[in-house]
This record gives structure tokens, sequence and C-alpha cells, in this order.
């Protein structure tokens, strides 16, 4: 699945540990199934801490991480797909 | 094996048998369905924490793993006991204390540290620190956590003790609960830890 396919965006940019975590599962309880939700973060501990979320939530598929630089600072997208 | 075939010495049934056989089956499956409906029912995965300190920077483990646990789908309470009181407390919660004094990792030698007005002024070196580093507030966190279904509860000795008032805690803590209720709570969970 490519990453372009992203239904929803949520961007918890600025936002520390435990933030995106519990923001991504906010956002991702709201999806249908099918449905990618692309995460956008500042925080370098969201590779781990959200890879951890989606390996232990039922129904949550990691399907891509990248890291890029944006405006000289690096973020850090997360795309998690609903499969259930 | 016909309808009127009797019972017979060669081990075949009769209908009457078979029908019997029938109705227990089903029976067996009912009980079995309902055993695994209650197995699921109380296998919510559960987390229990007691939280004892008060200062700034003890305000945050406690809250920290409350709502990161809410989003792993655990049940979880956190049981606020003592100085960790203070971090339910409405008011104190956003100016929770901080001594350098004991403290060998802070960069203040302790004959200084001791100095009036020196606690104050190391918590608001540490809670600048937070904010420039885009961690949560403590009252942000105690939003969260309550917005994720985290049970915040604080203990009616301690607020018995500390002479407050249920109407001094944010609104969402659980007041009137006692040791008792945090044990059983503790006995179900599958986590526990003292902060």
């Amino acid at each position: 699945m490519s990453t372009e396919t992203a239904t929803e965006t949520l961007d918890v940019k600025g936002q520390n540990c435990p933030m995106p975590v519990i923001k991504t599962k906010g956002a991702f309880d709201g999806l249908e199934v099918g449905d990618v939700l692309e995460v956008v973060s500042t925080d370098s501990g969201s590779m781990s801490d959200i890879k951890g979320w989606a390996e232990s939530t039922a129904g949550a598929e990691m399907v891509d991480q990248k890291e890029a630089t944006e405006d000289g600072t690096a973020v850090y997208k997360h795309y998690v797909r609903k499969a259930e | 094996m016909s309808a009127d075939t009797p019972p017979s010495a060669d081990g075949e049934f009769s209908p009457d048998d078979v029908a019997d056989l029938h109705a227990r089956v089903e029976a067996l499956e009912t009980e079995v369905s309902d055993l695994r409906g209650e197995v699921d029912e109380g296998n919510a995965d559960k987390m229990v924490i007691i939280a004892t300190k008060g200062t700034l920077d003890m305000a945050y483990p406690p809250l920290i793993l409350a709502s990161t646990a809410a989003a792993f789908g655990y049940d979880v309470t956190v049981f606020h006991t003592f100085w960790g009181l203070e971090i339910l407390h409405e008011e104190n919660s956003k100016d929770l204390g901080l001594s350098a004094v004991g403290n060998p990792n802070m960069p203040v030698p302790n004959a200084i540290a001791a100095l009036p007005g020196m606690d104050r002024m190391t918590a608001r070196m540490m809670r600048n620190r937070i904010e420039d580093n885009d961690v949560a507030s403590v009252e942000e966190l105690i939003e969260t956590s309550l917005a994720s279904g985290v049970d915040l509860q604080a203990c009616q000795m301690t607020i018995d003790l500390l002479g407050y008032d249920e109407d001094d805690f944010y609104d969402g803590v659980t007041t009137g609960v006692g040791a008792a209720s945090a044990f059983q709570d503790m006995a179900d969970a599958d986590i526990q830890l003292l902060v």
C-alpha cells in the first residue's frame, strides 16, 4: 500500500511524549476500516512509540514510517491503517 | 440405525439416547459460550498506579504512564494518596514545588539550595525547561488522562488529613475511596506500580 493513500492527517508537531501516541489512538478510533492515518510528529521517540502502539493494538497496522526534514526540522511520519 | 430399533447389546443407541445426547451437547455448548463471554468481559488489561509524591518531577511518571496505558486499551486507575493528592488539586497542581536540596543531580550546592526562595526558583526553572521541551503541563496530562477514561482517585483519608475539600479537585476525579478499593483494584490488575 502506498503512503499517498492516507485518508486523514494528524499533526502533533511540537508535542512530546506521551502526546503523539495518545492523540494517534484518539484519531485512530475515529477511522473507518481501510482508512490510513498519517501522523506527523517532531518527537524522535514517536518512531518507536507509535510502532509499539500499533503492534499492541488490535486492528492497527503500521504501513510505513518515514523521517524527513521540513524547514530545517526533523519530522517523523507514520502511516497506520485500520485493518479491522 | 432406524427409528424403531430398540437398544441392543452391540452398542447401538435408541432415539431417546440420541435425543438425550443432543440435549446434553446443547447444554454444554451454552455453558462454554457463557464462560467464554465471562472471560472476555473480565479480560480487559488493567493497570493500577499508587501515586504518593507531589513534587513537579514526580507528578509526571504516573500521569504519562496512565494516559499511555489508556491509549493501549488498558483500564487504568491511579490512586493518589498523601502528597500525590497535590497532583489532583486543581489549584496546587499548577504550582507544584521542587527542591534542589538533597538532589545531587541538580547543579546547585545544598548550602545555596537551602536559602529562602530557592525552591520556588528551582521549580520555576524546571517548569520553563518543561515548556521549552514541548512536554505537556501537569494540567494537560490530567485532562488528557480523564478524557481517555483513566480513573484518577483521591484517597479520602488523605483528603481529610490535609484538610482538603472534594471541590478542590479537578472535575472527574473520584473521591470517597480508600485503601480497600485500591487493594481490590490492584488484586485484579496486570500491572501495579507504586510511585
